[in-house]
């Protein structure tokens, strides 16, 4: 059983497309990342499976469950940490979270409380008002709350905006820990480099369409092997290696597209060959970044 | 069940840490009423035969109070955490449209009879009460807490600011719980007035609830009841129908 199904979701808002068709099946145990620009319906994908947004059309199921029609079971199957830094002013932390775990129908939660607090540096501040905490305590609580039933499907979006380095570690090791122990995590950022070393697999969104969908490896691999970022203090990149050519931007550096280490010796002799001299010369990996970029620019580069 | 215990103490809590503002405050404009309007008309007004002004105003503003604080207790909670956007603490668990339905009624109820309890208990010694007929009391104070605790919570869902909210409250809410007979008999009105007085359900909350007190009313007690409850139950069908599609809240 999927742990989220989502068949053929539509949602319009008046004249905007939001969201035009999208499936995906992410598995029970996935560590899965949601990726996309600003306006490419992230949000509103993840607010039509938590229920606070409806679909014009299409189905999402959590561990099988209906989120429309059987949304009592869907969210309690579903913890959302929602990206808008919310709280509620008239309450302390601890009260806040055993409030949320009544609400999930929870009485006498406090051991996990407790347990959720020490593994997100809350402690300290149980007894705080919601009021006197900075952002980033803030955030950690909202984390604490969309985990107070231990939902075996966890959706983060963007939960490290704005946040700290300390944070996101502390943030980071609690979610992986979680998912090793089975819970499936779907997470939206903006820090590639943060999907890049947590997911296991990755869609990208534009404008309401999955663009993308592969494993973490295999996107990566799109970008095939690496760039070579050469500088010349003499003479002009050969007619012959025009080919490799990825970027030109400044006057005297070239990137070319080199699929492995192989083909580095040929392009450094062509080069001496036409008389040029290597000012500086770097071997670069492709990361998820270049091939996010690519992706969103439609492969047009 | 939990779910929804736990929404409704969050809702009392919710009131009851600024109690200065949600309970002390109405009690003390209520007591202001009575000085003022007992001071100026006790001599000259005479309702019912044997009824003093002072004591016929007492239940009228109680009733009033009531009325108000619970409409004020259900709205001002919805808008506030509509626009904090806290509003999705309770929108994410599996809350049923019932559940939020009757705690937030339930605690504009409590909110309203606290108010009451309170203006009562500062007025009561001023003049001689009587309570020819407590049961009608208790019944039209609780039908009426949740005939306004549910209208604050329609009103709170439909509305999207503040303003509106306040346009709601300032230009139907205060009109007709002022024009309802909280300070006079509506017999003492032209006839016009009489007949408009008869389409405006806050007049047989009073009017009902005052009964209880004196054993006198404008018109029978049964009606009363019987129109607060149609009102309640299809108030209370509406704002079930609402929170059930998810209207303003879920878009």
């Amino acid at each position: 059983m999927a742990a989220i199904q989502i068949t053929n979701v539509e949602k319009r808002y008046q004249s905007l497309q939001a969201l035009g068709g999208v499936s995906l099946t992410i598995e029970e145990g996935e560590f899965f990342g949601l990726l996309g620009p600003n306006g490419a319906g992230k949000t509103t994908l993840i607010s039509i499976i938590a229920g606070l947004n409806r679909p014009d059309a299409g189905q999402v199921k959590i561990q099988g469950h209906d989120v429309v029609t059987d949304y009592r079971a869907a969210r309690r199957n579903l913890g959302v940490v929602p990206q808008e830094l919310v709280f509620d002013p008239f309450f302390t932390v601890r009260e806040t979270l055993r409030m949320q775990s009544g609400y999930y129908g929870l009485k006498n939660n406090d051991k996990w409380i407790d347990e959720v607090m020490e593994h997100l540096d809350l402690t300290n501040k149980a007894d705080t008002n919601m009021r006197a905490l900075s952002g980033g305590m803030k955030r950690r609580v909202l984390v604490a709350q969309a985990l107070v039933h231990k939902p075996p499907v966890i959706v983060l979006d963007e939960p490290t905006a704005g946040v700290d380095v300390e944070l996101r570690q502390t943030l980071w090791k609690f979610i992986a820990g979680l998912n090793r122990e089975g819970h499936t995590v779907v997470l939206t950022t903006h820090y590639l480099e943060e999907a890049q070393a947590l997911c296991n697999r990755i869609a990208m969104l534009k404008s309401g369409k999955v663009v993308a969908l592969d494993s973490t490896s295999a996107l990566i691999k799109r970008i095939s092997g690496s760039q070579l970022v050469l500088r010349l203090s003499q003479g002009a990149l050969p007619d012959s290696l025009k080919d490799l050519l990825m970027h030109h931007d400044s006057k005297d550096e070239y990137v070319l597209r080199v699929n492995d280490y192989s083909e580095v010796e040929p392009i450094l002799a062509a080069l001496r060959t036409a008389g040029c001299a290597i000012d500086d010369m770097q071997l670069q990996q492709a990361d998820l970044e270049d091939v996010f970029l690519q992706i969103m620019d439609g492969g047009n580069r | 069940m939990i779910g929804f215990q736990t929404l409704f103490y969050k809702e009392i809590l919710r009131f009851w840490k600024v109690a200065t503002q949600t309970i002390t405050a109405p009690i003390m404009t209520a007591l202001l009423y009575l000085l003022i309007f007992g001071h100026a008309l006790d001599e000259h007004v005479q309702v019912y035969p044997g009824v003093k002004y002072t004591a016929f105003l007492i239940p009228g503003l109680v009733m009033m109070s009531v009325l108000q604080n619970a409409f004020a207790n259900s709205s001002s909670s919805l808008i506030q955490s509509k626009i904090t956007g806290n509003l999705v603490f309770v929108l994410l668990p599996p809350l049923s449209h019932w559940e939020l339905f009757g705690a937030y009624v339930l605690a504009s109820i409590v909110r309203g009879l606290a108010v009451g309890a309170g203006v009562f208990i500062v007025t009561a010694w001023l003049a001689k009460l009587s309570f020819v007929a407590p049961w009608w009391i208790v019944i039209f104070a609780l039908l009426g807490a949740a005939m306004l605790g549910t209208m604050g919570l329609i009103a709170g869902i439909w509305a999207e600011k503040f303003d509106q909210l306040a346009a709601f409250q300032n230009f139907l809410i205060m009109p007709a719980t002022f024009l309802s007979g909280v300070f006079y008999s509506i017999h003492s009105l032209p006839g016009v007035w009489q007949t408009i007085s008869h389409f405006n359900p806050f007049f047989y909350m009073i009017d009902g609830f005052r009964y209880g007190f004196f054993g006198q009313s404008d018109v029978d007690p049964v009606l009363s009841l019987s129109v607060v409850a149609v009102f309640f139950v299809l108030l209370a069908t509406l704002a079930v129908q609402m929170l059930k599609r998810g209207y303003k809240l879920r878009h």
